[in-house]
């Protein structure tokens, strides 16, 4: 078997045992949902923690926009659309794309380290030993925390961001606060936030899965938690930059 | 209670065990012995159906192991209690949370009921006192002891120590040697102890194994197997280097290697 062989196998295995393994986690999320207060704390974990570099990163991002989108349109007399052209920019691209890239980097990592040091502690094994499958008491709100708080974090980043670019827009350029913001409300359709939902409902599942199952995954062993984080990074960024790809061109 | 019977098992290429048959019996303390990757921890991950054997049956209160469905395994392990190796425990819960953590998951008790159990349990082993500290606030010692008020608190019939004396300073050792002990007379719970720690053992074993070579090479009462005159039991009870194990990894000629310049 050549090398690009022994890749694709490898590959194909790895994607057998994700879908396998999101089977067994589904599965286990309806009886999850009777522990409300662990998902509860889980949303806790993965959003409430990530809000300040998310909403920091919004407005920064936003005054990048407001920055960028008006030096452009200057040069073609329409400054009166910045705010459609942030608004767009932000809830269609930048805000589940960036939110989805934050969120791998700070929850999903948090998220892979914490079960795989479970794991690699004996926890797990513990909690099969107690007759608790860990799937239930431990991936599934995880997944499911995960799930919920990254369109939240999206929303968050979306408005965080409109406002940034309404600070450098109309505080800094004299963009007129009115046409800002009356174009911006007949401009954007409905289509446009669904676009913007449903691209973070698929990073956030993505981002979700792939910190919880490589969690579950890692080598119990200090090398294997860290190399397994990695992964997460590494696996949850380029899927969902592909993803975007795809979605978009289904969108338009 | 748990009978091993004639049990192959591998990973990959390596045989761990080669016709292992020992049984641990109601109400006694059954040691089993052995150097380091025998398969000690292996023995245990059979016998609780973590693992499968190759070949070969394991009993546990008269039920194939290898024959449960996954329900059965769960109502099989609520019967019995492991304590590992580092206790395990459960890092973001409180001592307390910890010990009621099987009572939560697998009873309807109310809150008061479950409160005095895990109080209980956690004045059996001294900690009382440390109900509110979290995992990362105590000493091995008492993470072991933590671990062992768990293992207990849903009264099992059964309960498996894995390395229980490893890495304990002489009094952690001696409480946890007794508590062990105490576990056995006054609850009637039947142990299996899997260690390398041969003196700890002799003191407190009712029977004794020493695996080897994925067999058991010798049982009887530890006083029995301190007697033995098998090279290969001698060598372990006395812990000399060499012998029927031995101390050099496979190796060419030491003379022949230090002269060899490294070119051929």
């Amino acid at each position: 078997m050549s090398r690009a062989d022994g890749m694709i196998v490898r590959g194909v295995r790895r994607f057998g045992a994700v879908t396998w393994f999101l089977v067994r986690l589904l599965a286990q999320c309806g009886p999850a949902f009777a522990r409300p207060g662990l998902i509860a704390h889980q949303i806790y974990n993965a959003g409430a923690r990530s809000l300040i570099i998310i909403m920091l990163s919004g407005v920064s991002t936003g005054m990048v926009l407001g920055l960028q989108g008006f030096n452009l349109l200057q040069r073609f007399g329409s400054e009166d659309f910045l705010g459609v052209a942030a608004a767009l920019t932000l809830l269609r691209e930048l805000g589940p794309v960036l939110t989805a890239l934050l969120f791998a980097g700070r929850a999903g990592t948090a998220l892979t380290s914490e079960i795989g040091l479970m794991s690699a502690t004996d926890q797990l094994t513990a909690m099969q030993m107690m007759a608790v499958d860990p799937l239930r008491y431990v991936a599934a709100p995880r997944f499911l925390g995960a799930l919920i708080a990254m369109p939240l974090l999206a929303g968050v980043f979306n408005v965080v961001g409109v406002y940034g670019a309404q600070l450098i827009g109309v505080q800094m350029m004299r963009v007129d606060a009115g046409s800002f913001w009356s174009q911006m409300q007949t401009s954007v359709s409905l289509h446009d936030i669904n676009e913007g939902i449903i691209k973070s409902l698929v990073f956030g599942f993505i981002c979700s899965l792939i910190a919880v199952f490589e969690g579950y995954h890692a080598e119990p062993t200090p090398e294997g938690v860290g190399l397994a984080t990695t992964r997460t990074v590494v696996a949850s960024s380029v899927l969902v930059l592909l993803l975007d790809y795809v979605l978009t061109a289904a969108f338009l | 209670m748990v009978d091993v019977r004639d049990v192959h098992y591998g990973i990959g290429d390596r045989k761990i065990f080669a016709g292992l048959t020992l049984r641990a019996r109601r109400g006694r303390i059954t040691a089993v012995m052995g150097p380091s990757g025998t398969g000690k921890t292996t023995l245990l991950r059979l016998i609780t159906a973590q693992a499968y054997a190759d070949s070969g049956q394991i009993l546990v209160w008269g039920q194939d192991v290898a024959g449960l469905s996954a329900r059965a395994v769960f109502a099989m392990r609520t019967r019995m209690g492991m304590l590992f190796q580092n206790g395990a425990l459960l890092t973001d819960l409180d001592v307390f949370e910890n010990v009621a953590f099987p009572l939560r998951e697998h009873t309807d008790l109310t809150e008061p009921l479950i409160r005095e159990l895990v109080l209980t349990k956690l004045h059996a082993v001294g900690l009382r006192g440390a109900a509110y500290l979290m995992p990362a606030e105590l000493s091995g010692g008492m993470a072991r002891r933590v671990a062992l008020a768990r293992a207990i608190v849903m009264d099992p019939e059964l309960l498996i120590y894995d390395e229980p004396f490893v890495g304990l300073d002489p009094i952690a050792l001696g409480v946890i040697m007794r508590l062990i002990q105490k576990m056995n007379e006054a609850l009637g719970i039947t142990s299996i102890i899997v260690s390398h720690d041969v003196h700890e053992l002799e003191t407190i074993a009712d029977d004794s194994y020493l695996i080897s070579d994925g067999k058991v090479v010798a049982a009887g009462t530890p006083r029995e197997l301190t007697a033995s005159s098998s090279a290969i039991v001698r060598q372990f009870m006395g812990g000399s280097a060499d012998g029927p194990v031995q101390f050099h990894y496979p190796a060419p000629d030491y003379t022949v290697e230090l002269l060899d310049d490294g070119q051929s």
